[in-house]
């Protein structure tokens, strides 16, 4: 079994905490985490509501093997609407807080209205209970989890919260949990906040277990683990270097996007690339990283931990940043670094450590600072528009200055905190936001990489490289190589990338356990937990049920086949450098084929007969 | 000849001392392919996983019969991933 059975509903409007046991039915179509949690979104809330209303929910969930032995059985989710995208959002994130949640016995909690004054929620096993936040209220994620810990008396206590962006309304607000790790994508810090609900801290101590097959499953386990161990990346490659050590892959094939996506190719990629960050500073001797980190039950630790110098500009006088902490992933580096032309290792460092302080996600704030800068060196954003700060790319002055304005919520923070999407409307350049569904694009260029442009404008979450990592095919050759300048055979990769992801996602795995284990690896773990029927292919079928089950969702919210594209700068302006010089992205000319293979119309729209193939209709 | 010769992650060891920032204009010798190249480093074959010519990856059938030009840059990973 490994589910608990378990959920806990909190209405916040009333204050009533009640338990129900998990529907069995839905349990066997959906597997848990993001797939069960959004079932359970889209049969209690109207997928037309207002995010930020009191109508939206937002689902915590845990997968089945969430708090296991299983090698990276730690993963969480958070499912509500999006304020960004207004699609069904779909936030994962790793740490210890989502193993807590299990071992305190329960698979899911779904928070639903709004409560009248600010709250969080505390739990200690079955003991559950709303408590004034009104002292954190308005503080950041750090101070909130430091007073939790000290109120609580309790070190072991796992702490996820908002900080100060989701209250004031930020669009892309996140929840962090344990200082540095983050359900951090599409505004679901927001939808926290908008329900007065400042944080969630448990303590579990009843263990998971009630496991299908004890025996099977660690044997499985343990097979897997030596699997990791022995591959490349998994074993080598993530713990040295973490995510980072992209950014020279990326750009060397010239498909980093550099200045707001007007390049392919940054000059300063190898300067906070991954190897910077293990190299020795100039300035002080000391490398950036300090250490690499895992999350629990995690035997790869891709997760990095650095250190700024103290005398970088930045954080001058500010010892609280002296520490070290949560360093930069890939996509936050290219996001504040390479979208803004900016090269500066420690200043993005910094950066990132306010994003981390105060919740909110570094791809999309740095994604709409080089939508602002490419609008200001235009002419469209003036000094006062900006408070006076120089939005000239490659500033690393303006991208501090700024990370500090979205986290106080003061000045041209304000405009920042919108995402570049309605930042970009608001001053008349519309067409210089780089999203899709309203979500910026992660670090990964569709004109050199065909395949991913594809995913991102399919992907229901808005633009988002974990819904169908075709990357690790299209350039790192894993599970096999493909041409990244090629269309063909991409809506076929992206369709298999997608659905098995929706399956690895909704177990309670780290989808990066994919560059080693392949479904073969994963469904006997499964298995040893929940039960036989959990096969390579009913795992296929699954993943490819959730898709379709999203997709309906946000077809019910109003977004269309017009909205599965990307931006006309990629599908018009050709790259100017490297392999894919000359190239646009051929997103429309793949999507007939990647609709056809999905069962879907020319409309985009799920065909009765496939969602009757995939139980989604009677 | 001259090619730019870069490595990275773990296959940083083969550089030559006077390698900055992963990367350094080396002499071969003329007409050499993409895997002489890379027996001429040191590097073990199956190590350098992720081989990229100019920018475009080289399949291991190729990298016998791929002959490299001057100033040329090829670049080295071992087997990578992150996202």
């Amino acid at each position: 079994m490994s589910w608990t059975g378990k959920i806990l509903r909190i209405n916040l409007t009333s204050g009533d905490i009640t338990t129900e046991v998990l529907n069995e039915q839905w349990k066997k179509e959906y597997l848990g985490s993001r797939g069960l949690a959004t079932k359970y979104l889209t049969e209690e809330i109207d997928p037309a509501c207002d995010p930020l209303s009191i109508e939206n929910k937002m689902i915590m969930a845990t997968g089945p093997l969430t708090g296991t032995m299983a090698a990276t059985g730690g993963r969480y989710v958070v499912v509500t609407k999006g304020p960004l995208t207004n699609c069904v959002a779909c936030s994962n994130s790793g740490g210890f807080i989502g193993a807590e949640m299990k071992s305190a016995g329960w698979d899911m909690i779904i928070f639903e209205g709004k409560s009248p004054e600010p709250v969080y929620l505390y739990i200690e096993n079955d003991k559950a209970e709303l408590l004034p936040a009104d002292e954190i209220w308005g503080t950041s994620v750090w101070s909130t989890d430091e007073w939790l810990h000290n109120k609580h008396q309790d070190p072991s206590l796992r702490i996820a919260a908002v900080g100060r962006p989701a209250e004031n309304g930020c669009l892309y607000a996140g929840i962090v949990n344990d200082l540095h790790r983050a359900a951090g994508r599409s505004g679901v810090g927001t939808v926290m906040a908008s329900k007065n609900l400042k944080a969630v801290a448990i303590r579990g101590t009843l263990g998971v277990g009630n496991l299908a097959d004890p025996a099977g499953f660690m044997k499985a386990v343990n097979e897997g683990k030596a699997v990791l161990a022995d591959n490349a990346v998994t074993g080598q490659g993530l713990p040295a270097y973490g995510t980072q050590v992209l950014m020279n892959v990326i750009n060397e094939i010239g498909a980093l996007p550099t200045n707001n996506m007007q390049d392919v190719q940054f000059d300063g990629a190898h300067a906070i690339s991954g190897e910077a960050m293990s190299e020795p500073r100039k300035s002080d001797g000391r490398t950036n990283l300090t250490t690499n980190a895992a999350c629990f039950g995690c035997t790869i630790a891709c997760g990095r931990i650095s250190t700024i110098d103290q005398g970088h500009f930045s954080v001058k006088n500010k010892a609280k940043y002296w520490g070290n902490s949560g360093g930069l992933e890939f996509e936050a580096a290219w996001a504040l670094g390479a979208d803004n032309g900016v090269n500066d290792l420690d200043a993005l460092t910094y950066v990132n450590f306010i994003c981390n302080e105060d919740g909110f996600d570094p791809i999309t704030f740095g994604a709409t600072v080089a939508a602002a800068m490419e609008m200001f060196e235009a002419g469209d954003l003036t000094l006062e528009d900006t408070g006076g700060i120089e939005f000239n790319f490659g500033s690393a002055e303006a991208l501090t200055q700024s990370v500090e304005l979205v986290a106080s919520g003061e000045g041209f923070g304000q405009d920042l905190a919108l995402g570049s999407k309605r930042l970009c409307e608001k001053y008349g350049r519309p067409e210089l936001s780089m999203t899709v569904k309203g979500q910026e694009f992660p670090a990964y260029d569709p004109r050199g990489i065909q395949g991913i442009g594809l995913n991102y404008a399919t992907s229901n979450r808005g633009a988002c490289h974990v819904r169908g990592y075709t990357v690790a095919s299209e350039v790192l050759g894993i599970p096999e190589k493909t041409d990244p300048l090629t269309a063909v055979g991409k809506p076929g990769l992206v369709k298999a990338f997608q659905d098995i992801t929706a399956s690895v996602d909704s177990s309670g795995l780290c989808l990066f356990t994919t560059f080693a284990w392949s479904l073969e690896n994963i469904a006997p773990q499964i298995q040893g937990a929940c039960g036989s029927e959990w096969t390579v292919d009913y795992l296929l079928e699954v993943g490819e049920r959730i898709w379709n089950l999203e997709r309906e969702f946000n077809l019910k919210a109003g977004i269309t086949s017009a909205d599965d594209t990307l931006p006309a700068r990629l599908k018009e302006e050709a790259a100017k450098t490297g392999p894919a010089k000359g190239l646009v992205s051929q997103v429309e000319a793949m999507m007939p084929e990647y609709y056809q293979l999905r069962g879907w119309g020319e409309d985009g729209i799920p065909t009765d007969e496939t969602l009757k193939r995939l139980s989604l209709k009677g | 000849m001259n090619i730019t010769l870069k490595c990275f992650a773990g296959l940083k060891r083969h550089l030559p001392p006077h390698a900055k920032a992963n990367q350094a204009v080396v002499e071969v010798d003329d007409n050499i392919s993409v895997y002489q190249a890379i027996d001429y480093f040191n590097i073990d074959r199956e190590e350098a996983y992720l081989v990229i010519l100019n920018g475009v990856f080289v399949c291991p059938p190729d990298r016998d019969s791929r002959i490299l030009k001057e100033n040329d840059t090829l670049a080295l990973w071992p087997e990578v991933a992150g996202g």
